[in-house]
């Protein structure tokens, strides 16, 4: 099995860990992905509010330089919005003849040629419907066991475009950590915003909705979060303090799903790069761990 | 007591308001809607915000423009897209908010106190030059542009980030292609 | 076979029904049971789930078998539901149908009783008198009669052309009473119909002519019922026919009549057209009426008015058709069923709702007037434009005027909201007017039709749901200046609006018409209280009334569109098939009879029996009930001074030994 890789603006910076543990758990399930070469900025669900056109033709550069890298190759996107922004280009070029018109044009004068071919997939879609449960039950060497997990799936990668879970409420992610032994569990808010998008505009919001996901998983004794996309778990990880501040204290570890995933599969807290979460989730993680110097290592400060 | 009368003139409604609405990707079906309310129950920010998107649409479809433009709610849509997929009559109320905020900016509507347009520009300003974003510097600047108080309060934030390795202030991400994007970004009928 | 009478005899099955928990939650059906047991000449008494049930019945049966039972009782549910069937398990079982009697346990105690000690006793005390009764219960036969296979059908609308059609099709003769001068009623005024905007007229005016062609029917427009005597399978009706001063034999509808006319303009409002236009007193309601006969309106006719007129219609028409001496004439008909199809009016919001300004403002409409402006054969041949001939610019439409309130009609109309949504788009399509809606809720649970209010909103019409408080012409701001405005709570939007138009609709709702109480006398028939006739069960029998063999189709049974008008004339015309194929009618044996040696000849009952049944023989000086036409209604049985009137099924033992029981305990 073979992907191009867009790891986008995120995946590099705040999201870094994300990258680790994707490219270090494809790696160990034997699937490659290699990276799209050159990729630029995705558009950005942000400023689409903004400039809608420049927004389609930066998403559409990337798509072309897919194609043109490995021609019938699906891309796999881990970032939501980077994913929402990519297939939404492909979407509204299908819809709207005359901004695909102006794609056409902008990328014409690079030199470039998208034909819409290439299709744009989350790791979670690949894992589960590509690569099956059972294979992912196989490469479990230290199961999850007893650890609770509440699932949350954030809103852009199942909303509006993608058709590989249900919009409101997917079980994909669900069943896959099942699948590593940890016990999943019902989370009624796993698709509901976090509220990431309003920090740096209307910041009481942002936080208070943070706290609402936070303190629902702790009510529901879950022992950490899992997540499926970079800027919730920057949301709730990187403002978790302030919100407990404006709320009330909540301490409620965000890890990604695949995280969890490389540890079932025997590989350090490190190498997933569980080190970098600002709320430690190693208070419950600590004993899937391989070696006690790698856990030692993620929760030095 | 200050008496405030409050009536809606027909004044106050424009019909090119709604042809425009309609004429931008998303604002096609807002005269379908049947005004259900289902969008605004199911969107985790209704209860913040001024109008719910229900009447959001219903100010849209009759023409009462200043209304729709002024309003806190366009900026507060996060864009999680709830409302879109459950609306029984698929209106893409998502991308009718983009479009309204995007008429709001063109405007000059949107509420004084909020960064979007410097948040635009820096991230257009930092695309153009390298291709990708470093948040952690978007961040700085935008603090520092609209409330450098705020950059303060994130200090501690901002140590976190450094303790695990998550901040990049100093380290540049850029594409080769920088030209072939220029020409991409270039001239596509959109000033800046 | 039949058992016998003596109470030695007597052999009595009891059964309690459960009636699910309808009964059984409320009494104790089995203490009841146990109690009955023990009553005076009861074998066997038993409690069930379900006595109606088919194991229910045959329990009767083989008891009846088994220990030889002669009588019996089963307490359930009103014998209106079903004392048929218990009757006929009686029956099968052998015995008379008659030796059996129904306790009322559910409506008269189990449905409306709080305390289940109580409801028992008064259960067990039921069953008792009615074991009591059905000691005195006779063997009796019940009469047949033969139906007479033709049938009556009251008004030519959409409901009774379709009723008629049908009936004819079947081989009836069918009678077709019209009140107007010609058959189509509200429907051959629209010029489309909701919800796929099918021209109204094609597809009415074949049905209307196959009327006038069909061998089977008989049409008289012009004609009002005066009259109805009989009963199920044996109507006599006379009809009157009043004179429209043409032979409608001989005319043939060329209309050189109306051309040649002493007038020559229209000078009197055009009721078809709802006063929209101006006709002649020689006239045709509209080009595609049936008959195609002209007629005279006598209160404006020269001829009448003066006798001086030249008479120039006479001289022009070559067939002699004229006939300016025409009289009223009845006619005596002899039917088996009737269907009445007289349909409604429509509200009528001149001085009931001066807030709207109907009869105040110029441009101030019904929807029925608008329903003629967009009509291509109407005043303005389906131009939409307001009275100074101009064309508006926006146009309101006021929904649920006279309906949904309490100081008009408190009930939904059903079609005015659809009708709203169709004018609203036949005004947009005409003018390309900004078209308002104004509404309290959009009630669109039709085929189709939820499909077409999607259509109008994506057409861009406007739907402000807030119903209007007012329209005026006193403007507040420049852009109302010589504008209606019409005020409203824009109860979506959160405010009061003020929205400027130039013409407005009143969407006024459906109601009984205002002689619907003079009919239902006629038919002897009932109204429910909203004064729509009155259906016999409002899930069940939804096209029969209280009276055998009178059917209902249309909006006389209450508001309805054409789709279900036309279904439930079907369904009218199906019931009354069914009537005549069976060819003959069993009656109840509730007839009264008289005891010779008791009956004094003093004539009271004569006058007061409603079915001549009862006459006097001179020779033996005493009263006679002709058993045929007696309709069991007891009232000479009450009336006759020296109590020799005796009525099956309610004979003094039987009711005073029931009454009896029943009070034993008090
Ligand atoms: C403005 C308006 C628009 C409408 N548009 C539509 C539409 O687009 N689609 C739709 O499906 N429905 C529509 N409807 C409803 C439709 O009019 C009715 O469903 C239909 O007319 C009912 O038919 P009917 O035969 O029961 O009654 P009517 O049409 O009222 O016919 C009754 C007939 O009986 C006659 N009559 C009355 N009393 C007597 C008497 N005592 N003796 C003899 N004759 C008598 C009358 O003269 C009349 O000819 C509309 C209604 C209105 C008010
Ligand atoms: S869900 Fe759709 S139809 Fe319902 S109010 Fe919102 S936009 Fe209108
Ligand atoms: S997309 Fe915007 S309006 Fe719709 S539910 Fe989400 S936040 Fe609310």
């Amino acid at each position: 099995m073979q992907y191009v890789y867009y790891p986008g603006c995120s995946l590099k910076g705040t999201g870094r860990a994300y990258e680790e543990s994707v490219l270090a758990v494809f790696d160990k399930l034997g699937i490659q992905l290699a990276e799209l070469e050159d990729w630029n900025c995705c558009g950005a669900t942000a400023y689409m509010s903004v400039d809608e056109h420049r927004s389609f033709a930066l998403a559409a550069r990337n798509l072309a330089l897919a194609e043109r890298q490995a021609p019938d190759t699906a891309m796999v996107v881990p970032c939501s919005g980077c994913y929402l922004t990519l297939n939404k280009t492909c979407h509204i070029v299908k819809d709207y003849p005359e901004i695909a018109q102006e794609v056409k044009t902008a990328l014409d004068r690079a030199g470039l040629e998208w034909k819409n071919r290439v299709e744009v997939r989350h790791p979670l879609d690949i894992l589960v419907q590509d690569l099956g449960l059972d294979t992912i039950r196989q490469a479990v060497v230290r199961p999850l066991k007893g650890l609770k997990v509440a699932p949350y799936y954030g809103c852009q990668i199942v909303r509006p475009y993608s058709t590989f879970d249900h919009q409101i409420y997917p079980t994909s992610m669900d069943h896959l950590l099942e699948a590593l032994g940890a016990t999943v569990m019902h989370y009624p808010l796993k698709t509901k915003c976090c509220g990431g998008s309003m920090t740096g505009t209307v910041p009481e919001v942002g936080k208070r909705l943070s706290y609402i996901l936070l303190n629902e998983a702790k009510k529901r004794e879950a022992d950490l979060m899992a997540t499926v996309c970079p800027l919730c778990q920057f949301n709730l990880d990187a403002y978790a303090r302030d919100a407990a501040h404006a709320y009330g204290p909540v301490n409620m570890p965000v890890v990604y799903f695949t995280q969890l995933m490389g540890l079932a599969f025997g590989l350090s807290a490190k190498q997933v790069g569980l080190q970098r979460n600002i709320v430690s989730a190693m208070g419950s993680l600590k004993k899937f761990c391989s070696t006690g110097a790698a856990g030692a290592a993620a929760t030095a400060k | 007591m200050k008496i405030k009368q409050s009536i809606r003139y027909d004044s106050e409604r424009s019909s090119q308001f709604t042809k425009e609405v309609v004429s931008r990707p998303g604002g096609e079906m807002i005269q379908a809607c049947i005004q259900c309310g289902t969008c605004s129950g199911v969107c985790p920010l209704s209860n913040y915000m001024d109008r719910t998107p229900r009447q959001i649409i219903y100010l849209a479809r009759e023409g009462f423009g200043d209304e729709v433009l002024h309003s806190r709610t366009i900026w507060m849509c996060t864009s999680c897209y709830a409302c879109s997929v459950e609306c029984p009559r698929g209106i893409k109320i998502t991308d009718a908010m983009y479009a309204l905020k995007r008429m709001a900016i063109e405007r000059g509507t949107y509420p004084r106190r909020f960064p979007i347009p410097v948040l635009a520009r820096t991230f257009f300003a930092m695309v153009r030059r390298n291709g990708r974003t470093n948040e952690s510097q978007l961040a700085a600047i935008l603090f520092l542009k609209t409330n450098w108080l705020q950059l303060l309060n994130n200090a501690r934030l901002g140590l976190d980030l450094i303790r695990t390795g998550r901040f990049s202030m100093f380290k540049w991400e850029r594409i080769e292609g920088r030209a072939e994007l220029n020409a991409i970004l270039s001239d596509d009928g959109k000033p800046e | 076979m039949n058992g016998g009478n003596g109470d030695g005899d007597l052999r009595i099955g009891v059964y309690v029904c459960h009636c699910g928990i309808n009964i059984a939650s409320m009494v104790d059906v089995e203490k009841v049971a146990e109690r009955a047991a023990a009553m005076p000449h009861v074998v066997v008494a038993r409690d069930y789930k379900y006595m109606c049930s088919d194991p229910g019945q045959q329990m009767i049966a083989q008891d009846v078998r088994n220990h030889r039972l002669n009588r019996i009782v089963v307490a359930a549910c009103s014998p209106l539901l079903h004392e048929k069937t218990f009757r006929g398990a009686v029956e099968r079982a052998g015995l008379n149908p008659f030796f059996f009697h129904m306790a009322n346990i559910r409506e008269h105690d189990a449905w409306v009783h709080e305390n289940r000690d109580e409801a028992t006793t008064k259960a067990i005390d039921l069953i008792r008198a009615a074991v009591r009764r059905v000691g005195h219960h006779k063997a009796l036969e019940r009469r047949t009669v033969s139906i007479n296979p033709n049938v009556l059908v009251v008004g030519g609308g959409i409901a009774g052309i379709h009723a008629a059609l049908k009936i004819a099709d079947a081989g009836r003769r069918v009678y077709l009473v019209e009140r107007e001068l010609s058959i189509g009623g509200h429907m051959a005024k629209f010029d489309k119909t909701f919800p796929t905007l099918d021209c109204a007229a094609c597809i009415l005016t074949p049905k209307m002519s196959q009327v006038k062609d069909h061998p089977n029917i008989t049409l008289w427009t012009y004609s009002e019922v005066a009259g109805v005597e009989g009963f199920v399978g044996n109507f006599k009706a006379k009809i009157r026919r009043k004179p429209r001063y043409i032979d409608e034999e001989t005319c043939v509808g060329c209309l050189e009549c109306i051309e040649a006319c002493i007038f020559k303009e229209g000078k009197f409002p055009d009721e078809y057209n709802e006063g929209l236009s101006k006709r002649k007193p020689m006239y045709i309601p509209f080009p595609q009426a049936v008959p195609q006969v002209t007629a005279i309106d006598p209160e404006t006719c020269l001829h009448f008015k003066t006798g001086k007129c030249k008479q120039p219609c006479v001289s022009v028409c070559d067939r002699k058709a004229i006939d300016f001496d025409q009289k009223e004439r009845i006619e005596e008909i002899e039917v088996g069923a009737i269907v009445i199809g007289t349909g409604f009016q429509t509200f009528n919001p001149t001085d009931r709702l001066p807030q709207y300004g109907y009869k105040i403002l110029d441009n101030v409409y019904t929807a029925l007037e608008v329903e003629r402006l967009v009509n291509s054969s109407g005043p303005t041949g389906g131009e939409v434009v307001l009275r100074d001939g101009s064309r508006p610019r926006a146009v309101g439409i006021l929904h649920c005027i006279g309906s949904r309130d309490t100081k008009t009609n408190i009930w939904c109309s059903r079609v005015c909201c659809m009708y709203s949504l169709k004018l609203a788009h036949l005004v947009h399509e005409r003018t390309k007017a900004e078209v308002y809606n104004f509404y309290i809720d959009m009630r669109a649970p039709g085929k189709g039709y939820e499909e077409f209010y999607n259509r109008l909103l994506e057409e861009g019409v406007h739907f402000i749901r807030g119903k209007v408080g007012g329209v005026t012409d006193w403007a507040m701001v420049p852009e109302e200046e010589g504008r209606l405005v019409i005020r409203v709570e824009d109860t979506l939007g959160g405010f009061v609006r003020r929205v400027p138009v130039d013409m407005v609709v009143l969407s006024t709702g459906l109601e009984p018409r205002a002689d619907a109480d003079d009919v239902r006398r006629t038919f002897n028939i009932s109204c429910s209280t909203e004064g729509f006739f009155l259906e016999r069960h409002p899930k069940l029998a939804p096209v029969e009334t209280a009276s055998d063999g009178i059917y209902l189709a249309g909006c006389c049974q209450a508001p309805k569109d054409i789709p279900d008008t036309v279904a439930q004339a079907g369904a009218a015309a199906a019931e009354a098939l069914a009537l005549i194929d069976r060819g003959e009618v069993e009656l109840e044996p509730n007839t009264a009879y008289i005891d010779a040696d008791e009956c004094s000849g003093c004539k009271s009952c004569l006058s007061l029996c409603p079915y001549n049944a009862i006459s006097f023989i001179e020779e033996k000086k005493k009263a006679e009930i002709n058993e045929a036409l007696c309709k069991g209604c007891g009232t000479c049985v009450a009336a006759c001074p020296s109590g020799s009137i005796i009525q099956n099924l309610f004979e003094d033992d039987e009711i005073f030994s029931e009454i009896a029981e029943v009070l034993s305990d008090v």
